[in-house]
């Protein structure tokens, strides 16, 4: 299997962070949405919110689950990928391009440190695939 | 450590592993969960054909010239009347009129029944025939769990694809909920029509041994492997219950909307009177179809409200790929059960708005 892409950095919970211009793209990762199956709906805030980060930002609804969504840093939300409401299904066929779910301007860039770069990310699920 | 007790394998168990299949364990078996994907298995039923693997369902034939009256003792449906080649659907219950199971009777002749509940019962249903049989009565249990897969065929095309595959010409004699014994791949197997879809389909019994044949020539002509997730959203458009969710030993079967399968003739069986008292006091509360009219989705457990008050829980409830809304249903007041009632599901502290709608959510077109 592919390891996670290694421009970004990723968190327990299963999201990812991409810095880019001073900006944050934030979605979840291809074991998330394997996991998750079919997703069906995405709740997610407005833009304008601030969050902190590992605050519970939103949730994401599949066929069979439902699970919470966790900011990877702080920042504020710049954009909603308007996508992702429209057709949550790109989440699945493209979770790290087309299905990404927020644009942040990020408060501190110094975050992205406290996350995993790809290679402990795939470790760690690495670990937790073999559990099932 | 969470104890783990051994899971059951159905004989097509390593099949399913090396297609893929993402398996859960379920009723004590371990079972594909899904193979492409719950959708998309979904909508192949809905729209072509698809296979599954129901291995856990338990089921016993009872022999001999006394197998129907044994089993009448042990359902309210009166099996009695059903002819060689007929089947119905029935529901079991205990002395307080509690749902034990439901099941689906067949009589394949008249000295040869076969009965199949759910895999969580399948003892319960046994041992309730069982202990229900006296000296006298000529009649004996048949257990072919154990040594048969079963095999679900379902879909528009699920006729024309037995038809083509393996069976030959013997799909195309059966009536609707017609059932029969033949021979499949050189050993005795029996075939009926019926599912748990909503849509037209066969269920099959082979020996374990032909199993894995039977199902890949199924495989090879083009059925899509389906999983429990897509016959549970498949199951709960259609509005058939789920043992354990929708039905158990503190629902009876007025309230579930069953009681058109209580047959309170001059033939005795266990729970009868209770059900007779039941029916003429009438149902406090009723199953219900609800359906979401925004986005959100409900699920097994969560509160239904009217305005504030809590009025009962979602015993079944999930996402419908072919109405794409959320879908479910719940035990409200009688007073509340009028299709267009507008309540609420309260999903994780945000409501959810749905409506009392007719049953079921989907029927097959014509």
């Amino acid at each position: 299997m592919a390891g996670s892409p290694k421009d970004r950095r990723y968190t327990r919970e299963h999201e990812w962070v991409l810095l880019t211009d001073g900006e944050a793209l934030v979605g979840i990762t291809d074991f998330a949405q394997e996991q998750l199956g079919d997703l069906v709906y995405f709740d997610l805030p407005d833009p304008g919110k601030q969050l902190r980060q590992n605050e519970k930002l939103g949730e994401v609804e599949s066929v069979k689950a439902v699970s919470e969504i966790y900011a990877p840093v702080s920042g504020e939300i710049v954009e909603v990928n308007p996508k992702v409401n429209e057709t949550p299904e790109v989440v699945n066929s493209d979770p790290y391009g087309e299905g990404w779910l927020l644009r942040l301007k990020p408060a501190d860039p110094k975050e992205l440190e406290k996350l995993l770069p790809a290679e402990e990310y795939d470790a760690l699920v690495a670990t937790a695939g073999a559990e099932h | 450590m969470i104890q783990q007790t051994a899971l059951k394998l159905s004989p097509l168990d390593d099949l399913h592993r090396r297609l893929g299949a993402k398996m859960v364990s379920f009723a004590g078996w371990s079972l594909p969960l899904q193979f492409a994907g719950i959708i998309e298995e979904h909508n192949a039923v809905r729209r072509e054909v698809g296979i599954f693997d129901v291995s856990h369902m338990g089921r016993f034939f009872v022999n001999g010239p006394d197998a129907s009256r044994l089993i009448r003792r042990a359902v309210t449906y009166n099996v009695c009347r059903l002819q060689p080649g007929q089947a119905h659907y029935a529901v079991m219950c205990a002395a307080d009129g509690g749902i034990i199971d439901d099941v689906f009777v067949y009589c394949v002749a008249p000295d040869r029944l076969l009965v199949v509940g759910n895999a969580v019962n399948a003892e319960t249903d046994r041992e309730q025939v069982a202990s229900l049989l006296e000296p006298g009565m000529q009649a004996a249990i048949e257990d072919v769990q154990s040594g048969t897969a079963m095999i679900a065929v379902q879909g528009p095309d699920s006729e024309e694809l037995l038809a083509s595959a393996l069976t030959g010409a013997v799909v195309r004699t059966l009536p609707h909920h017609g059932c029969m014994e033949f021979e499949l791949l050189g050993s005795p197997a029996f075939i009926a029509q019926s599912g748990y879809t909503g849509e037209n389909g066969y269920e099959v019994i082979v020996e374990a041994g032909r199993a894995h044949a039977f199902w890949q020539g199924l495989l090879a002509a083009r059925a899509r492997p389906c999983g429990l997730g897509a016959r549970d959203t498949l199951r709960l458009e259609a509005a058939l219950m789920l043992y354990g969710n929708d039905i158990d030993r503190t629902t009876n079967p007025f309230e579930a909307g069953l009681g058109w399968l209580v047959d309170f003739d001059d033939e005795s069986f266990v729970g009868r009177e209770a059900l007779r008292r039941l029916q003429e006091r009438g149902v406090a509360r009723q199953l219900v179809c609800l359906k979401a009219t925004d986005k959100g989705i409900m699920r097994p457990g969560f509160p239904v409200l009217q305005e504030e008050d809590a009025v009962g829980k979602v015993t079944s409830g999930g996402f419908s790929p072919t109405l794409g809304v959320s879908i479910g249903m719940a035990y409200v007041p009688s007073r509340l059960a009028a299709v267009g009632t507008a309540l609420t599901v309260d999903v994780r502290g945000r409501p959810l708005p749905v409506t009392v709608v007719r049953r079921p959510f989907y029927k097959r077109p014509g």
